[in-house]
């Protein structure tokens, strides 16, 4: 050791003079689209005059502003983050998709037990019991849509229809029929599940984009035709007075024959929020149970063979359209339960609750999570979910700062937060396949 | 060695609007034989295979498949599943379609769903871990095994088929392909993109799946050393009519055979021409 051999040293090269042109060109060409975005929408402002008048104010100054904060921003973006981003992404992704795929069981098994002691640890807090059972819900939702999307591929942006029709299906079943909650439930799948046969008969042959519009169309439809059947469903007035849940025939109230009474407690509205709490959370590990296992069964590899290639499903003999069908259903049939448990809980629903931005939240859980991952779904729901609350005092800007964070991941961790797959069976060693493996576009003629 | 026909291809006539692809071909795979189908780009050999697969219905003519037990199945009416499950006609693709981002094994595991299915009573036995599925789950996994060995890909058994080279994705989709216990596989192109030393393996292969298990092979390939020295019967096709038929020493001195691959020497061309009209 006479002597050290000086190491290379990470010297960052200055900009390249065509890289600072070609990144004052993209920044040009990024303000000039904020400029064209900004120039009415902000440029020009209608207030209401003195005698009651439209009069027009012009906020020149402010496009400018925007138009040269774009332009920096874009320069800053190519020339300091895209280089550090492009370092960190060469050092990261191999080593830290495979320690995730390391750390899931075990931060799995950490956020179930976080789930179950919830109303241990925040019983007084009702305002965060009832934002869990909002999180659950979703998050059931998203593992119900993950069969869909995530395994066999099939973009779904009317995934909320099934939630409405088990909501009202239990809602309608109560009202008319007078049957308790217990049975209403797995009558409220089962429809759902028709529902979802419904929908996936029309659509067998379509895919992606055109899919996704059939689906967005089915979406509506459901929803419009809740709000237009007003002698059955009560249109747009909803459906009150739905029946709350029992606990095993045991009502939540103070009478002589309530829960509380029966096993000696003082009566406290929060025993049913904390019932509700474990019922969906129930729900939501019945729906991730059986995802898991479905997924190590024919139907479950013949739903993610369909995601990589439907020609050579086909190939092999599998008939594709019982597959897409029992997807479509059993994705339905898990927002249909879901939907049950939304209409119990509010006590009342109406065609307000079932719009697109539900389909799109879920279907942004979905995403975010990572297609395919029960981990990344509950994570992203909590997020997703979480971070409404917590930017509830943003206001109006609130859906600025989620905008900004979905770009954000889908230019740093574009397949979602668990980015890998878990194959479903192995000879030796399991090894996580990275998601860009798992993605495959193919043409749809075969040859 | 039985050379029963068990393929016959009867006027087999398809037409895209006005193009016609396939013109009147008829030609039969003999049981236990490797059937080669050459012509130059666009004679139509993909054609043939998508309508023998199922996956173009001809405009006129007959695709009948027997079984070595006698039955008998009229391809161009049995949906491209069927024709797999059913008939038992494996296909592999010219662009390897391979479910890229499952192993090979699961690759392998896919290709046995129906007999797991029916084992797994349609999910609902198997949703409870039930014994018979689970057994049946381990003979198909030997059965990959078994394949995977075949194809010396054991190794890599668990690997993403889509990290695959492209060689290994050729012989992963031919073991898929035999998963099926196919009575006829039908391979296009699988020499394409290999090395010297990974074709002559294919051809050992080919031959083994030949004489060992009893498959009949339908093959669509480029390169005639493999086709020469592997098949017992070519079909050579030019603009979806066929021109020769016949062993390979035949089919090699064919003299429209030798037209439609290398062209003609200007002075025949009238002739040729002559005939072509007549």
């Amino acid at each position: 050791m006479s002597e050290r051999t000086p190491l290379p040293r990470e010297n960052k090269p200055a900009p390249e003079r065509t890289e600072v042109i070609a990144a004052i060109r993209q920044a040009a060409i990024a303000a000039l689209v904020a400029f064209g975005l900004f120039v009415l929408m902000v440029g020009i402002r209608t207030d209401q005059g003195p005698t009651g008048a439209l009069v027009i104010s012009t906020r020149f100054g402010a496009v400018a502003a925007i138009v040269a904060a774009v332009f920096v921003a874009s320069l800053l973006r190519t020339l300091v983050l895209g280089r550090a981003a492009a370092a960190v992404r060469s050092v990261i992704p191999a080593s830290f998709n495979r320690t995730a795929a390391q750390v899931a069981p075990y931060l799995a098994g950490a956020f179930l037990a976080l789930a179950l002691l919830v109303p241990v640890l925040f019983y007084t807090n009702r305002y965060l019991l009832d934002l869990a059972i909002l999180i659950v819900t979703y998050t059931m939702l998203g593992f119900g849509l993950n069969i869909v999307v995530g395994l066999a591929g099939l973009l779904d942006l009317g995934y909320v229809a099934f939630y409405a029709v088990g909501a009202y299906s239990y809602a309608l079943l109560a009202q008319y029929f007078g049957m308790s909650f217990w049975i209403c439930l797995p009558l409220a799948g089962i429809l759902a599940a028709f529902a979802g046969l419904l929908l996936g008969f029309p659509v067998l042959r379509l895919r992606g984009d055109y899919l996704a519009i059939v689906t967005l169309g089915f979406g509506e439809i459901i929803r419009l035709i809740l709000l237009n059947w007003q002698n059955f469903t009560g249109g747009p007035n909803g459906i009150s007075g739905i029946p709350r849940p029992s606990f095993f025939g045991l009502p939540f109230n103070s009478s002589a024959d309530g829960f509380a009474a029966t096993f000696g407690l003082h009566y406290s509205p929060t025993h049913r929020v904390v019932f509700l709490y474990y019922l969906i959370l129930a729900l939501a590990l019945f729906t991730s149970w059986i995802t898991l296992r479905l997924r190590r069964l024919p139907l479950g590899r013949a739903w993610e063979a369909l995601r990589e290639d439907e020609i050579a499903c086909r190939a092999l003999g599998i008939n594709t359209t019982n597959t897409k069908l029992t997807a479509f259903a059993t994705g339905a049939m898990f927002g249909g339960l879901a939907g049950a448990f939304f209409a119990t809980r509010q006590g009342f629903i109406s065609p307000e609750s079932f719009t697109f931005s539900e389909s799109a939240l879920v279907l942004a859980i979905v995403v975010l999570g990572g297609m395919g991952s029960q981990l990344g779904v509950a994570v992203a729901a909590t997020v997703m979910l979480g971070g409404f609350e917590l930017f509830r005092e943003f206001d109006q800007y609130r859906m600025l700062v989620f905008g900004a964070a979905m770009v954000a991941i889908v230019i740093y961790r574009p397949h979602g937060l668990v980015a890998t797959r878990k194959p479903s069976v192995s000879l030796r060693t399991q090894r996580p396949i990275p998601a860009a493996v798992v993605e495959g576009a193919r043409s749809e003629t075969p040859g | 060695m039985s050379s029963a026909a068990i393929l016959a291809v009867d006027h087999l006539t398809l037409s895209f609007g006005g193009l016609v692809a396939l013109n009147d071909l008829s030609f039969t795979v003999r049981g236990r034989e490797i059937t080669a189908l050459i012509g130059p780009n666009g004679a139509g050999k993909t054609t043939v295979f998508n309508c023998v697969t199922g996956f173009y219905k001809p405009t006129v003519g007959r695709v009948q498949l027997t079984h070595p037990d006698g039955a008998l199945f009229l391809l161009e009416r049995l949906p491209e599943f069927r024709i797999a499950r059913d008939a038992r006609v494996a296909r592999t693709f010219q662009n390897v379609r391979l479910f890229t981002g499952m192993t090979a094994l699961e690759n392998l595991l896919v290709a046995q769903h129906n007999m797991l299915m029916a084992a797994s009573g349609f999910s609902v036995l198997g949703l409870f871990g039930a014994g018979p599925y689970n057994r049946a789950e381990a003979n198909a996994v030997d059965k990959a095994r078994f394949w995977l060995d075949r194809v010396g890909l054991l190794a890599r058994a668990d690997d993403p088929a889509g990290a695959l080279p492209y060689g290994a994705q050729r012989r992963l989709e031919i073991a898929r392909a035999m998963c099926t216990d196919p009575v006829l596989l039908c391979l296009d192109e699988p020499a394409a993109g290999l090395n010297n030393r990974e074709s002559a393996e294919l051809n050992l292969l080919l031959r083994a799946l030949r004489d060992e298990n009893g498959t009949s092979i339908l093959l669509i390939e480029h390169d005639m050393a493999v086709v020469m020295e592997i098949s017992d019967h070519i079909v050579v096709l030019d603009y979806g009519v066929k021109i020769a038929d016949g062993t390979p020493a035949q089919v090699r001195n064919d003299a429209k055979v030798i037209a439609a691959y290398l062209g003609v020497p200007d002075d025949e061309v009238g002739q040729i021409e002559a005939q072509v009209r007549s």
